[in-house]
Parts: structure tokens; sequence; C-alpha cells
């Protein structure tokens, strides 16, 4: 077990340091001269030149790319062209309220989706069933930022039990953190929950079939801890398989969230460094997403041991 | 008389499949007496499985529906409440099933499921539930109790897989154990060990057992009386010894055909049931004469037209065939 997992840490790294490479080369795949689009309409061709000599252009790219991800190792991501202010410290500002959402919504949509799949599952075929698949199908097709704003015009303009937009931090009381977060929450984790809902009901079906599931019941166990227990433990690895790949969808429908409630949070650095061309912010946050995610991945890897004996490392 | 453990009268288990009812289980009835030993035996599909399951409702409604009555302890199970019935099932009638590879939950391990039987049903602590499973492991004769307990079905061979379903069937102490085909799945030399196991057991423990089986060499070895089944019907039930002496439907005989007479050796493949020529009818069509009548060899259009009632051919000894006499049918 203690070997898998350093060998599953170590396999990490090459990975990681693809998506550096990709990361780098953003700005060199994004169409036009970056300097001259850096620089903008307005700019000297004496502009051009320096800003293609602070960002190094002028040396090969190779060397350039061993210099920058040498300094990543560092911790150190850069400067942003706009601010001048180091990439990590702008990261570090933005980053609590998108952490804040993400979680939010995790907890929200799973324990939300997991008990609507095992119950559809259960009561298959019926109206209970054929709701929760439909209200799947609407959760897929419709964007996040609809279903924010309309979440935001009904609860926030019309009845005015939440506020409209902003986020307050955690250390400010837990309450208010929740009143701020609880409808782009709900808005980001609609994908989510039909998602998880719909492979939850999926597995259960097919578990819900097995011989130990007969078993159970003759042995008197009651109908929650034939679902919850016997049924739902067996469809666990599928189900917190959807839930790590779907935090790509969390991490993408977090910039759209936070522009939709004007939450400072990365999503909305992230869109302005784009609309400013403010590559280095680009590169740390797009670094620090793709960070995220291969190591959510890696825990829950990790983690099918602890639903199936039968995996072993 | 006193009542008997369990009464079974007229049991229906019907399906309702898309194309058209299936009579699994067509108005049985028989009883189980405290502590005795009764089998089932019967052709693949004559609705075996669905008899046992029914008497602990398991059985899937819809698509399945279960009528007449089965009174255990003077209680008809099918009036009962679910929630009284799960008070029953695991704890006053537990059941084995015919496939130990899966019958087991692969991510729960040996404690917890033998546990839980006894944590449901006497309240135990997890710890004293534990404690009571590694004596149910001994009991068993599973060796290593205390290491195994605490390992997952798939370290445990088929007959090891066996072992445990029965712990946990009689860690409640049952009166009623539904034995569905125990040793079918298994090894040859796994199923005499698990036989011996539940004829050891049956002594100490004192449950009646309900035996269902294919193996007449089982039949011979452990059961007290037998059942006969025929596509959802019982055709013939008697003592052991007269069933095998002188069977009185021509089915229990086909059944019996190549089988060595009782009291030579009855153990091992060859005294499986004996292949009788044609197959078991729909059973979703309605029958109206005698449901063996396509197969039988002595069959007339009395018996096509006219479904025989089950007789008392002799004290004790019932059989439905028109033509099953007090003495048995000349082969
Ligand atoms: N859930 C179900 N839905 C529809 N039909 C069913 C269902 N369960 C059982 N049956 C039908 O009931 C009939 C009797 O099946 P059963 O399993 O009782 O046979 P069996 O005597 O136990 O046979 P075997 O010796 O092969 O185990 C079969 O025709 C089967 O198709
Ligand atoms: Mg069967």
């Amino acid at each position: 077990m203690f070997a898998y997992v350093v060998r599953r840490v170590l396999a990490t790294i090459p990975v990681m340091g693809l998506v550096a490479l990709f990361v780098f080369s953003l700005l060199y795949l994004a169409p036009g001269d970056p300097a001259a689009v850096i620089a903008g309409d307005q700019a000297t061709p004496q502009d051009v030149e320096r800003i293609r000599a602070s960002l190094g252009l002028d040396r090969p790219y190779l060397v350039r790319f061993g210099e920058w991800f040498f300094r990543i190792l560092q911790g150190d991501l850069g400067l942003s062209i706009f601010t001048n202010l180091p990439v990590t410290t702008m990261i570090a500002q933005r980053i609590e309220p998108t952490l804040s959402l993400m979680i939010l919504t995790l907890i929200l949509a799973i324990s939300i989706a997991v008990p609507m799949g095992v119950i559809a599952a259960w009561k298959q075929g019926t109206l209970i069933d054929r709701a929760v698949m439909g209200f799947a199908v609407l959760g897929f097709s419709v964007p996040v930022f609809v279903v924010g704003y309309v979440l935001a015009y009904i609860f926030a303009l019309e009845l005015d039990w939440l506020p409209v937009q902003g986020y307050t931090p955690f250390a400010r009381g837990f309450v208010p953190w929740l009143q701020n977060l609880i409808l782009p929450a709900i808005a980001l984790g609609g994908v989510y929950i039909a998602l998880i809902a719909r492979i939850t009901r999926a597995t259960m079906l097919e578990v819900l079939q097995q011989d130990y599931i007969r078993t159970a019941r003759a042995k008197g166990a009651n109908q929650s801890s034939i679902l919850f227990l016997h049924a739902l433990k067996n469809a666990a690895v599928p189900i917190v398989t959807v839930i790590g790949i779907g935090i790509a969808l969390l991490i993408g429908g977090a910039v759209v969230t936070e522009s939709v409630f004007a939450i400072p949070g990365l999503g909305r650095l992230t869109v302005d460094a784009i609309l400013r061309r403010d590559y280095p912010v680009i590169q740390g946050v797009v670094l620090l997403f793709s960070f995220v995610y291969v190591l959510v991945n890696l825990a829950i890897d990790l983690a099918y041991t602890l639903f199936d004996p039968r995996i072993r490392y | 008389m006193s009542e008997p453990l369990l009464q079974v009268e007229q049991l229906q288990t019907h399906f309702w499949t898309p194309d058209g009812i299936n009579r699994a289980v067509d108005g049985i009835s028989f009883h189980v007496g405290a502590g005795e030993t009764v089998a089932i035996v019967g052709e693949s599909g004559c609705g075996k499985s669905v008899t046992a399951m029914s008497m602990l409702r398991l059985i899937p409604e819809p698509p399945g529906k279960i009528a007449g009555s089965i009174k255990f302890q003077g209680k008809d199970l099918l009036k009962l409440s679910e929630k009284e019935m799960r008070a029953i099932r695991g704890n006053e009638i537990s059941m084995i099933f015919q496939e130990p590879m899966t019958s087991l939950n692969p991510v729960l391990n040996v404690a917890r499921q033998i546990g839980e039987t006894l944590r449901l049903h006497q309240g135990l602590s997890a710890r004293q539930a534990e404690d009571k499973a590694i004596e149910m492991l001994t009991l068993v004769g599973i060796p290593e109790p205390a290491r195994r307990v605490r390992e997952y079905p798939h370290q445990l061979s088929g007959g090891m897989r066996q072992r445990v379903m029965i712990a946990i069937a009689l860690a409640c102490n049952p009166k009623l154990l539904i034995a569905d085909e125990p040793t079918t799945a298994l090894d040859v030399t796994i199923q005499a060990q698990i036989l011996d196991l539940m004829r050891d057991l049956k002594h100490r423990v004192g449950a009646a057992i309900v035996l269902i089986t294919h193996d007449l060499g089982v039949v011979a070895e452990v059961a007290e009386r037998v059942i006969v089944m025929y596509a959802g019907k019982k055709v013939e039930e008697a003592q052991v010894g007269a069933l095998f002496r002188t069977p009185r439907h021509p089915y229990t005989q086909g059944l019996l055909g190549s089988v060595p007479k009782l009291g030579s050796s009855l153990t091992g493949t060859e005294t499986r049931l004996a292949e009788i020529p044609g197959l078991v009818p729909s059973l979703k069509r309605k029958i109206d004469g005698c449901v063996f009548a396509s197969r039988c060899a002595y069959a007339t259009d009395l018996c096509r037209k006219l479904a025989p009632a089950l007789e008392e051919k002799a004290p004790g000894h019932v059989a439905a065939c028109h033509y099953a006499m007090k003495e048995a049918i000349a082969a």
C-alpha cells in the first residue's frame, strides 16, 4: 500500500511536467506575436521590444521553459504584467472564495445527488424515479449562468431572502458566508448533481440485482440498511470516480459562476487576466487548477481501498 | 394433534411477465413439524426456489404475487406487516442460498455479516456480535476463526463461504432453516463436508429444516419426509423410506429411475435425479389435465382431461395420480 502511494505520487510528476509545458506554451500557442498582443494597439515598436525582452522572448524556447519551470518549483510564478504583483500573492488573495464555493458545492452536490440516485434506483420506474431522471436531464441541459441568474432573480431580487452577489469571508461568520454562497453553489452544482445522481442510479440498479442483496433481506435488514449499507458500499467505486472526474466541471463552472455572482475569486481573476492578456496570471491559475485536479484524482484512486477490500495496491 | 411449526396452505406464487402469467408455484400445501427435516425435490424450474423464497416473502412484488397462507407458529406470514416480517427473517426463519460464491456481500467482512443478524435481532453491540461471530465460525468448522472473521468473502473458498452462510443462518437459533440446494454449487468432496456439517448441526441446534435439492442421495441421508414437486405443484409426499421403496407417482418413479436402492451407497453424483424424457410444460399456460400427462408413459385421455387430486395412497403417503393404486404401480 505505502509503496503504491509513493509510486502513484511519483507518477504524477511527469503528468504535472507535461501540464506545465502546456501551460507555458499557452502564451505561444495564442495567435500573433505575444509581445505585440500584450502591448496592445497603441504601442510603439519600442514598447513591443521592451515587452519582448521583459518576457524573455528573445531567448530560445526550451531555455525559457527550463528557467520558468525551475522558478515554479521554488514557488515563484512570476509577476503580473498588469499589476506588477507576484502571481502567487494575487492567487492567495483570491483563493478563499473559490475554495469555499467549490467545497460547499461538493458537499451540497454529493449529499443531494447520492440519496437521489439511490432512491430513484430503489423506486425504479415510478414517478419518483422519473422525476429524478427528469431533473438530471434538466441539470445537464441548462447552462450554469441561466440557473444562476434565475436563482438570483427569484431568491435575491424578488423574495429578498439572500444577497444578490458578492462574498463574505468565512472569518466573518458561517451564516453570512453561507448566505452569499448558497445560490452560487446551487447554480454551479446543477450539472454535477445530475451527473452523480445518474451514475448512482445506474450502479445501484445493477447492485440491487445481486444475490447478496437477497441475503441481506433474508437476514431481516431494513430497507435503508439494504440501500445505504449493503448496496451503496458496493456501488461506491464508480460513484466516487465520477465525483473525481466531475471536479473538472466544477472548475470550469466556477469561472462562470463567479462572474454571475460577482464573487472575487480565482474565476474572476482568470477572466480578468484573460481580458488583459496577463499571461503570467493565466499560467499560474491554470497550473494551480491542473494541480488540484491531479491531486483530487490521486486521492480518489487511493480512496477506492476504503470502499472495496478487493482492490489492493 | 398439536399444530405443526409451519403449515403452508394452497401457496400460489405467480409472476406477471410480459408474455403471460408464470404460475411458478401453483397451490402447494405442506407442513413441517418442529425439528423435522423435509426435503423438496424436483427438476430445475419446477418452483422449488420460488417456494422457499415465498416462505420468507422474498419474492419481488410485482412482478410476483403470493397467495394462500403460510402459518408459522400459528401466525400467517402473508398477513404480517413488512416490519413484523423483518423480525422473523434471519431470526426465527433463516435461509441458505444456492449460490455461495455470490450470496455474501463482497465489501463487508465476515464479522460484520454474521454479526448483522445478532445486532438486528438480539441487540448485541458490535463487540459482542464479533465474539459471537467467532463462536459461530468455530461451530461451522472454520479453522482460525479469530483471523477469518476479519476477512472478506473473496479471501474464502466456496466451501468456506457456504459455511459462513450457515453460520449466518444459525446465529440467532432459528426454529426453521430453509436450505435451497446448499451443496449444488460446490465440489463433490466439499458437498459431503457441508452435508455432514448440516446433519451434525441439525442435531445440535434442533432447528426444523426445509431442504431443497436435486440430489436424492442427500435426501436419503438427511430428510425424514419428502415432497416431490412438478411444474409448480406437489405431486407426491411420503416418509423418505416409503418414497424410495414404493414411489407412487410415475414422475417420482422416473426421478428414482436409475437410483440404487436405499441402503446401498447413496453419496456422490450418480444419485442425481434421473433424466426423464420430454420437457416440463410451460407454466404460463393453464393446464386442464394432469401436469405430467405430456411426459407420462401411462397417461390416458382421463389424465389429459381431468387433473388428479392428491389422494392418500397409503398412510402418510399422498400422490396426485389417477392410476396410482393403493400399492405401487408396476413399473
Ligand atoms: N422474479 C421472477 N420473475 C419472473 N419469473 C420468475 C422469477 N423468479 C422465478 N421465476 C420463474 O419461476 C419458475 C420456477 O423457478 P425456481 O427458481 O423456483 O425453480 P427451481 O425449482 O428452484 O429450479 P432450480 O433447480 O434450477 O433452482 C421459473 O419458471 C422461473 O422462470
Ligand atoms: Mg432453485
